[in-house]
């Protein structure tokens, strides 16, 4: 099978720029892991910062999506080689792709909360994480403790995984702050006698419209924001967590008894990402993401000529990001078709 | 008599950035310069072995280096018993204890 791309990873990304890539000509071929297209995007429910659908945005995508692309679906890369300007790809279907191009978009992983044992989470019952609550509002299911109460107090930590240095995760991943926001709203909405508190260092709410999110979740539904970083949870016998925290703008150390602890996990590259970053020999950048040629001028270029990266495989990115950066990827490659007359 | 608006004069609480002295703060910029990482999170001091019991609040310590507010920082940091627990929660790895060291030698070879 030959194509002028190759696409690895069918996350929104990775559809937005096979289609573009189409559009300007090209044949593309796009191969994804998973037996779906639609990556992490498919499992949230309502999106930040204005409730929209994330199963429409997917089904959207999807329906602009070419006929004539290629789309080998529940694929591995094998092994990539590359000889005299063109790269040999052996999938886990036998078959062997040669392409001009390839472009990476195979995205993040979430943060494995574990890693910061003092959160409890896999250890105490009732502290889950943020994906895990996206898909119980998306389930629709009710939002009960494992000893199957309606929880009266939920809390939200910010930064899990991200800014800390103790995990060598220096950035911020971006989306974390807002989804909070937004799943703190949809607590109140859900269970209106429940109380709703984000722990956090810093809120990062500089998207549109994530401000009056923010003030949204504060002035209508009377989210609590406390500034302090979570320094350990411990449980008691009914199941229930003890916060210690402090409460740094009163000066002033904080206890709180809760029914549940919502930890707000950030991004890593996914071992999807990592593989081809090993494979290829990509350069990583201060988040271990794949490395732009140049932030400002080649930010979808990698250091290898013909290997190009779009999406979250790059850096965190929310989704207008994702697909903007998407569509800056498929310009990208077009320039290098036309500037190389391949 | 003329009339008083109440407008007071309140030097105390005041955070006199003409007087204060930051020289502990540049020492450590020196010496210790994870001191300028910290963000105030406030995880050390809801950790603190002695905070529990004293007035011992790190966070508040460690932005009063930058503040200069060296009187407040040698009353405060006599509570402190190097546990190290501070360490271990700081997202920034700050080096807490040894920034606590440096401190209690720096209040020692200069005078107040
Ligand atoms: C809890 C949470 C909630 C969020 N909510 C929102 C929101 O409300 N609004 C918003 O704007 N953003 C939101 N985001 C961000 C959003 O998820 C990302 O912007 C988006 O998923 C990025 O898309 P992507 O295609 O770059 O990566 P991904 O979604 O990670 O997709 C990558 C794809 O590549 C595939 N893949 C990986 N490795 C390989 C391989 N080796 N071979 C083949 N395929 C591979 C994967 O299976 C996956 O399908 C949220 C993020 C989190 C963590
Ligand atoms: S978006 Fe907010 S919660 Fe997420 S890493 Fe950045 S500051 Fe922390
Ligand atoms: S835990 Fe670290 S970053 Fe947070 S206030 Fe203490 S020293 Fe500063
Ligand atoms: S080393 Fe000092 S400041 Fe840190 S936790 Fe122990 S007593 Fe508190």
């Amino acid at each position: 099978m030959n194509s002028d791309v190759l696409v690895i990873g069918g996350g929104i990304a990775g559809i937005e720029a096979a289609t573009n890539l189409y559009l300007l000509g090209y044949s593309v071929t796009l191969v994804e892991q998973e037996s779906e297209l639609g990556g992490h995007v498919a499992q949230w429910n309502k999106l930040f910062p204005n409730y929209k659908n994330a199963h429409q945005i997917i089904q959207t995508l999807l329906q602009q999506l070419p006929g004539d692309i290629t789309i080998l679906r529940s694929t591995k890369i094998i092994h990539l080689s590359e000889k005299d300007r063109l790269f040999s790809v052996n999938l886990s279907n036998n078959s062997t792709i040669t392409t001009k191009t390839i472009l990476i978009a195979t995205g993040y992983d979430l943060f494995d909360a574990r890693l910061k044992e003092e959160y409890g989470y896999k250890i105490y019952d009732n502290v889950i994480t943020s994906a895990e609550l996206e898909s119980l509002l998306r389930q629709n299911k009710p939002i009960l403790t494992k000893q199957g109460k309606e929880p009266s107090r939920i809390g939200f930590v910010h930064c899990v995984g991200s800014r800390d240095r103790k995990i060598n995760n220096l950035y911020c991943s971006k989306v974390c702050c807002v989804t909070a926001v937004k799943q703190a709203i949809e607590i109140r909405q859900k269970l209106p006698f429940c109380e709703a508190y984000c722990f956090y260092m810093d809120l990062r709410m500089y998207g549109l419209n994530f401000e009056e999110l923010y003030n949204e979740s504060q002035e209508k539904y009377g989210v609590t924001f406390i500034r302090g970083r979570l320094s350990e949870a411990s449980e008691t016998i009914d199941g229930k967590l003890i916060l210690k925290v402090e409460d740094t703008l009163l000066g002033r150390p904080l206890k709180m008894t809760i029914d549940m602890l919502v930890l707000m996990v950030g991004m890593v590259p996914s071992k999807g990402t990592n593989f081809l970053i090993k494979e290829l020999g990509l350069h990583i950048n201060n988040g271990h993401f794949i490395a732009s040629n140049d932030e400002h001028l080649r930010a979808n270029h990698t250091n290898k000529h013909g290997i190009f990266v779009a999406g979250s495989a790059s850096s965190p990115k929310t989704i207008d990001d994702t697909l903007a950066d998407a569509r800056s990827a498929a310009m990208a490659i077009h320039q290098f078709f036309k500037n190389s007359k391949l | 008599m003329s009339k008083s608006f109440g407008f007071l004069k309140k030097n105390d609480r005041t955070i006199d950035y003409d007087k204060n002295d930051r020289a502990l703060f540049y020492y450590l910029m020196r010496v210790e310069p994870s001191a300028a990482l910290c963000i105030a999170c406030g995880a050390c001091t809801a950790t603190c072995s002695s905070g529990n019991f004293s007035s011992l609040d790190l966070h508040k310590i460690m932005l009063s280096i930058r503040r200069g507010e060296k009187v407040y920082i040698a009353k405060e940091i006599t509570q402190c018993v190097l546990c190290g627990k501070c360490q271990l929660v700081c997202p920034k790895n700050v080096n807490t204890r040894g920034i606590i060291f440096q401190i209690m030698s720096f209040l020692q070879s200069s005078q107040l």
